[in-house]
């Protein structure tokens, strides 16, 4: 089997959120960087299904060069090798991102056979466009379903799970097939030391496509005004008991 | 006009329709073979046909195609749910036009502006969404939703669909197993962060959760470490609340954290630190270490109901 | 919450680990009004402190920090924070080894037991999980162990409010300082306004910017430290302690390991120096984890990770053990290592108490109240005052330089003589061109090039016939030419370049006055004489050894040393009367000061100079103008190097002629150009002189030192009632003066202590004085005029017995090499009639 998990790249906020003097882009000269939750999850179980059943897993970024942190670190959770798209600084819009995306997947499956599977996050964290995966799917003609939280293949088939209210909506798609999933699809295992070493020699092949124009055109990015409020300080320690009680009891749940 | 999809009758529908009203333009309204009406549109299209007697967005999104370029509507608009989202995706793929998730805001004329949700709402994004049919989705619970009454126009059609638009589809509803209140769904949310110390920490906060009747929540660094499962966090990758009272202790108030209880109708803050980020969220705090204010709100609550029981 | 007081005694700004200490003992001290405030929330704002590894190993060569180390230990233990846990130095290198046979000599000068060295297989028998094969040896120590900073920072915070004497207010910002005539007044903070006469910076990674509001410096840097946590590991899922295995420090790789609940913590020194700046750390909500906690660089780390997987392949290597923290923590560095503490040369009542570990906190919080409130703390602080830095010190680009340069020698292995590389030739004396043609070899002091010994010397060495040192770490940092310029200067006569003197002009009615209140020697002498003389702290121990020559009625000139310059300084200014009837001026550039002693020295001035240098013209102790050739010359006849000679002072655009003038005369005569290899070790020691800093620190007296006068001046000086007793009580410890019997080891190698070492019977058993303090040797060096190898050492009086012989030995690299005691108290063993200098 071959599985693509595709990832993106994002800051670690804190509680505050600052822009860039132009508004374009968040301060992120004292943050992390990671790869996004729901995503991380896809590698972990892209890495589950390989060592289950063999053959071969890849992992693909848009993304800086800086991104390349992150390829290695899908590599030291057990990702074979890494594909690199190597962006400038402009974000790219979900039709731009999908299409590279595309690009990509076309020229490996030509040389190397078609993934059975390919994973995305449901939505990035930070853009939350909620679109790239099935695009990408469109385009290669494959099914594609989202927001999974249990992704099972059994023979040539997938079977994958939703989570809804009342349970759980299942969906069983011909391979190959493109799936979405979520953060809580599986617990993500922390990297060895051993898998980080082996991960610095695993290959990643860069490329550097070229960034149509923009059809969801960001303008700027703005902080929203914070509520507002100000919280009613109840009391100090044990001694505030009383005062959350009462304030419980206005409500109305006690 | 404005083309709106509409899942099902629900409060969500209701906020997509009349942010489709702010776009101006008579509003029309397309559902998937549900029967409950809509109402306050002028025409509302249903889908039937067998392909719609489960959920399947391919289909779906073939049948909203249909009607687009049929009645070449000024925009699509769907409620900023996983469904809507997934089913404008659909039609955004099939068309090649750009779609605009999780919209607060929209602005029509050249160019169209929109502002849309980013980072679970800690962040809002102005943008300018081309294509000849505008694709969006609303930010749940920005919009008020709006009763409007008036018995609108129907009409039934049976779209063409193509083998492909049949392959993905809910083939088998699992029901949730019974027990315990769904966290979404409580009506007050107790939850817990780092602070908790180790697994066995959220004793204490199981036992307030359970004197009210509610639900155990927890930061996404909880699930991290593996001290209570993914189905508790709270957050922007976990589940979003609602509860009439979320009392969220220890919990610093990270964005990531935060845009999964911003519908929650009011929050307490069990915090040492009165500077906390969730402070400026919260309407009511107790300043002071989880392990000494809890068990103290815990013993209180009994206090308060074995008088209540007494004076039965 | 309580409301910001408008008065306090004291305001302590920072809850990290030093501020709760300092605001505690404060109260401890007797002060019942100190306020204590942070900026971030409690109990961690969100500084260091609230990262640190929080183990604590207690062996460090330098004894005022193992002195701190210690007393924060006992602090710990009392405050149950404390897990011993033991903790071992590893050796992968035969150079490593040597340099922990090193750190026994210093545990046990320090008084640190118990300690051993510890085999491959020892150590794999205490750390289980270890890859021993890889190792040559270690250095264990079980007293290392593993605090809580964090809850001893809330337990003291309590017992300070508890007592009623502290109140302490988190997330309160300081916005400014109000200064007044010198005086810090006010503090300005995000809830108001403060009075205080007392303000302690105690902000680690922020102290320079709080410092700056004031005016004044605290010169550190924030840099990178990186950890990293993996886990669970198997081994640990049993252990019922935080940590139940010792702490490795893998010297040679720059990395520890330790235990951490079921993790292990790996941290590394080995990366590339990461420097921030202060203004560059982040509010507290704008960081996902907490302000100096920076977001971890992988490719730093990466390099280490081979070297911890070498060292505990079992639980590194174990597939199933996962990264699961990681950070580029922030701590404060210092141009010279040491911390910064003490009241701000620049604004009186302002204190520092920065850039201090959690090892050192609670020591540091202890010895900060005592001097803050009694003018002088119990341990020697003068390496971390806060007053050592010169001008240039205090400048970003020095701190950025030395910091660059000693990160990566933080688990290094550093001689006692090393020399810095980064930010040299700061300050060169007029005769730097000169010595550079005499093939000078420049060290360093307090920013000056001083030539320690000039290759054009090297001639010497053979018609001296002085032996080489065998031992590559002896020999370090050293040349026999140091050795050969020695014996021609007692047999011809030397020229030294002094330029790095600090020099102070005292002037005004009230100098005489302010002069008598600094010092121990009596100050109203003849005009034209010169006093050496000690200055004492309050409990009457060493502050300072310098000399002061009358030069007027109402006029004095200082001169000291200029490593100590700055802090000398101070002392000085501080006894400034408030009527400003006197006033100091900093001369030192303006000077500059040729030394020429020797038994020639006389020859050659007199060739030079019409005025009379004769033994009757021109006295011992005395200074007084002269004239050579063109120049008016400020000569003073005093010496530092057991010879007869003079200190000459001429302004110092004159100097490189006064240096010409004085070699061309003093060629026929033998004159060599000496370096300060003479001057400050061997010339010294063969008179045991003195030197502050070795012998001279505040916890030994005069009378130990074997300096005291037969009479004690009447005017009331600094120390004064604490010296008046110190003469009436049995001397605890006695400056003796030692020579090597026999320097050669057991591998048939000639050895030479290089200072630090213990001084033991001949068994090894530690000597100590009814102070509890050990014996160890103050100072080293060869004594070439007396064919040995001379150390300098305070015994108990019962061992300090001139001429005894084969009952004590100094251990250098866990060997022992018998000692006689060769002279005791002040009494010289070279020229012990000093008819030397006064003919």
């Amino acid at each position: 089997m071959r599985i693509l998990v595709c990832v993106k790249r994002v800051p670690l906020t804190g509680g505050k959120i600052v822009l860039t003097e132009d508004a374009q882009a968040i301060e992120t000269r004292h943050l992390g960087f990671t790869i996004s939750p729901h995503e991380e999850c896809g590698v972990e179980e892209a890495v589950r299904l390989i060592e289950a059943s063999g053959g071969e897993s890849v992992v693909l970024t848009l993304g800086p060069p800086e991104a390349v942190e992150q390829l290695r670190d899908a590599m030291a959770l057990g990702i074979d090798r890494a594909v690199h798209l190597v962006s400038d600084v402009e974000e790219w819009d979900p039709q731009a991102t999908a299409g590279a995306i595309v690009e990509a997947i076309r020229a490996d499956e030509a040389a190397n056979g078609p993934f059975d599977l390919v994973f995305f996050g449901n939505e990035s964290a930070d853009a939350g466009n909620y679109q790239v995966g099935i695009r990408v799917a469109y385009a290669l003609g494959r099914p594609v379903v989202t927001g999974l939280k249990g992704v099972a293949v059994e023979g040539d088939v997938v079977r994958c799970e939703q989570e809804v209210s009342g349970g759980r909506d299942v969906y069983v798609l011909p391979l190959p097939a493109v799936v979405t999933v979520l953060e809580g699809l599986n617990l993500p295992r922390y990297p060895s030391v051993p898998a980080k070493l082996r991960a610095q020699r695993k290959p990643v092949e860069a490329s550097s496509p070229t960034r149509p124009s923009s059809k969801l055109e960001k303008v700027r990015l703005v902080v929203p005004e914070g509520q507002g409020k100000e919280a009613v300080i109840l009391g100090h320690g044990p001694e505030a008991a009383p005062a959350v009680v009462e304030m419980l009891q206005q409500i109305g749940v006690v | 006009m404005v083309l709106v999809y509409v899942e099902e009758p629900s409060e969500l529908g209701q906020q997509a329709l009349a942010f489709a009203r702010e776009l101006g333009g008579p509003v029309h309204a397309f559902t998937a073979d549900v029967t409950a009406p809509v109402e306050g549109v002028e025409t509302l299209y249903v889908a039937e046909g067998d392909a719609f007697a489960s959920y399947a967005p391919a289909a779906i999104a073939q049948a909203l195609v249909e009607l687009v370029e049929r009645l070449s509507p000024a925009a699509v608009v769907a409620a900023g749910t996983e469904r809507g989202n997934e089913v404008l995706a659909h039609v955004a793929a099939k068309l090649d036009l750009p779609f605009s998730a999780n919209c607060v805001a929209a602005t029509t004329g050249d160019p169209f502006l929109v502002t849309r949700v980013r980072w679970g709402g800690s962040l809002l994004e102005e943008a300018h969404l081309h294509g000849n049919v505008k694709l969006l989705t609303v930010q749940p619970h920005v919009v008020a939703a709006e009763e409007r009454a008036g018995e609108p126009a129907v009409e039934r059609f049976t779209p063409a669909l193509s083998e492909a638009d049949l392959v993905v589809r809910v083939v088998e509803r699992v029901p949730a197993a019974a027990g315990g209140v769904s966290l979404a769904e409580a009506k007050v949310v107790v939850s817990c962060g780092r602070g908790a110390g180790s697994p066995e920490g959220f004793g204490i906060i199981e036992e307030l959760a359970g004197l009210l009747g509610g639900a155990v929540g927890c930061s996404r660094a909880v699930t991290m470490a593996g001290w209570r499962p993914h189905t508790d966090q709270v957050g922007q990758t976990g589940t979003k609340i609602a509860p009439d009272i979320y009392i969220a202790c220890g919990i610093s108030g990270a964005t990531q954290h935060m845009a999964g209880c911003k519908g929650a109708k009011a929050i307490l803050a069990v915090n040492t630190d009165p500077e906390a980020p969730i402070l400026a969220s919260a309407d009511y705090a107790a300043i002071g270490d989880l392990h000494e204010v809890v068990p103290a709100i815990s013993a209180e609550i009994r206090k308060a109901q074995a008088q209540k029981a007494g004076r039965g | 919450m309580s409301t910001l007081p408008h008065q306090a005694r004291a305001v302590v700004i920072g809850c990290g680990i030093v501020g709760n200490s300092v605001a505690y003992h404060l109260t401890e001290q007797g002060w019942s009004d100190v306020v204590l405030i942070d900026k971030g929330p409690l109990p961690n704002p969100g500084g260091s402190t609230g990262h640190a590894s929080n183990f604590i190993f207690l062996v460090d060569h330098s004894k005022e920090m193992t002195q701190l180390t210690l007393e924060s230990t006992r602090q710990y233990h009392a405050m149950d924070v404390y897990t011993e846990c033991g903790g071992i130095e590893v050796a992968r290198t035969e150079e490593r080894l040597e340099e922990l046979r090193r750190r026994m000599a210093s545990a046990k000068s320090w008084g640190i037991e118990p300690v051993s060295l510890v085999t491959p297989a020892e150590i794999k028998e205490l750390v289980p999980y270890i890859e021993e094969t890889i190792l040559l040896g270690g250095f264990y120590t079980p007293g290392v162990g593993v605090v809580d900073s964090l809850r001893a920072g809330t337990i003291m915070r309590e017992r300070g409010t508890e007592a009623g004497a502290l109140s302490v207010l988190a997330n309160t910002e300081v916005h400014g300082m109000d200064i007044e005539g010198g005086r810090i007044r006010r503090v300005q903070t995000s809830r108001g306004t403060i009075e205080a006469e007392t303000v302690v910076i105690a902000c680690g990674v922020w102290s320079p910017l709080l410092a700056r509001m004031a005016g004044a410096h605290i010169p550190l840097t924030p840099a990178v430290h990186q950890m990293i946590d993996i886990g669970p590991v198997p081994r640990f899922e049993k252990s019922t302690k935080a940590i139940e295995f010792p702490i490795v420090r893998d010297m040679d790789v720059f990395m520890y390991e330790r235990q951490d609940g079921v993790g292990l913590e790996i941290g590394s020194y080995a990366h590339r120096s990461i420097l921030h700046d202060p203004e560059e750390i982040p509010s507290l909500g704008e960081t996902a984890l907490s302000p100096t906690e920076f977001p971890f660089t992988q490719s730093d780390f990466d390099p280490q990770l081979v070297d911890a997987l070498d060292l505990m392949p079992e639980i590194v290597g174990d597939e199933s053990v996962g990264v699961k923290y990681a950070i580029n923590g922030l701590i404060a560095l210092t141009p010279d290592g040491m911390p910064i503490l003490g009241e701000t040369p620049e604004v009186q009542g302002l204190w520092s108490a920065a850039a201090v570990w959690v090892k050192e906190g609670p020591g540091v919080g202890k010895s900060m109240a005592e001097w803050i409130v009694h003018g002088e703390s119990h341990i020697d602080l003068h390496t971390s005052d806060v007053s050592r830095f010169h001008a240039h010190q205090k400048t970003r680009a020095h701190v950025r330089a030395r910091t660059f340069e000693a990160f990566p020698k933080t688990y290094g292995i550093i001689h006692p003589a090393e020399q810095w590389s980064s930010d040299r030739g700061i300050r060169v004396s007029p005769m730097y061109e000169r010595e550079k043609e005499l093939g000078a070899v420049f060290y360093e002091a307090a920013g000056w090039e001083r030539p320690q010994w000039y290759e054009a010397n090297a001639p010497l060495v053979e018609r001296y016939g002085v032996e080489s040192r065998q031992a590559e770490w002896d020999a370090r940092w050293w040349s026999p030419i140091v050795n050969a310029e020695h014996l021609s200067m007692r047999e011809h006569a030397g020229i030294f370049d002094l330029s790095a003197f600090a020099i102070f002009d005292v002037k005004g009615a009230g100098a005489l006055d302010a002069l008598q209140r600094s010092v121990l020697a009596q100050m109203d002498v003849l005009v034209g004489r010169v006093v050496y003389t000690p200055v004492l702290g309050p409990r009457g121990g060493f502050k300072s050894d310098l000399t002061i020559m009358r030069i007027g009625d109402d006029e004095f000139r200082i001169v000291t040393g200029g490593a100590h310059g700055m802090a000398d300084r101070k002392l000085f200014v501080d006894q400034l009367p408030a009527d400003g009837s006197a006033a100091l001026a900093d001369v030192t550039t303006a000077w500059t000061t040729i030394g020429l002693w020797g038994p020639r020295a006389r020859d050659i001035l007199s060739t030079v100079t019409a005025d009379d240098v004769s033994n009757e013209g021109f006295a011992f102790g005395t200074c007084r103008t002269v004239e050579i050739g063109s120049q008016l010359v400020l000569a003073s006849r005093i010496s530092y190097v057991g010879d007869l000679g003079w200190e000459l002072y001429v302004p110092i655009e004159q100097g490189a002629r006064l240096w010409d003038v004085l070699w061309e005369a003093g060629e026929p005569h033998g004159l060599t150009a000496c370096g300060i290899g003479v001057y400050g070790a061997t010339g010294r020691l063969e008179k045991c002189y003195r030197a502050y800093g070795a012998e001279l620190e505040s916890e030994y007296t005069v009378v130990e030192a074997g300096m005291q006068r037969p009479k004690v001046k009447d005017q009331d000086f600094a120390g004064r009632d604490a010296h008046l007793r110190h003469r009436e009580e049995e001397p605890a410890a006695i400056l003796c003066t030692l020579t090597i019997d026999d320097q050669t080891s057991s591998s048939g190698v000639k050895r030479y202590p290089l200072g630090r070492e213990p001084v033991t019977l001949r068994d090894g058993t530690p000597l100590t004085d009814r102070k509890g303090r050990r014996s160890y040797v103050t100072s080293a060096g060869a004594g070439p005029s007396v064919g040995k190898h001379i150390l300098l050492a305070y015994l108990p009086p019962e061992h300090a017995v001139e001429g005894s012989s084969g009952e004590l030995a100094v251990e250098y690299m866990t060997e022992r090499y018998p000692v006689t005691v060769a002279g005791v108290g002040a009494t010289a063993i070279f020229d012990p009639e000093n008819t030397r200098i006064r003919s």
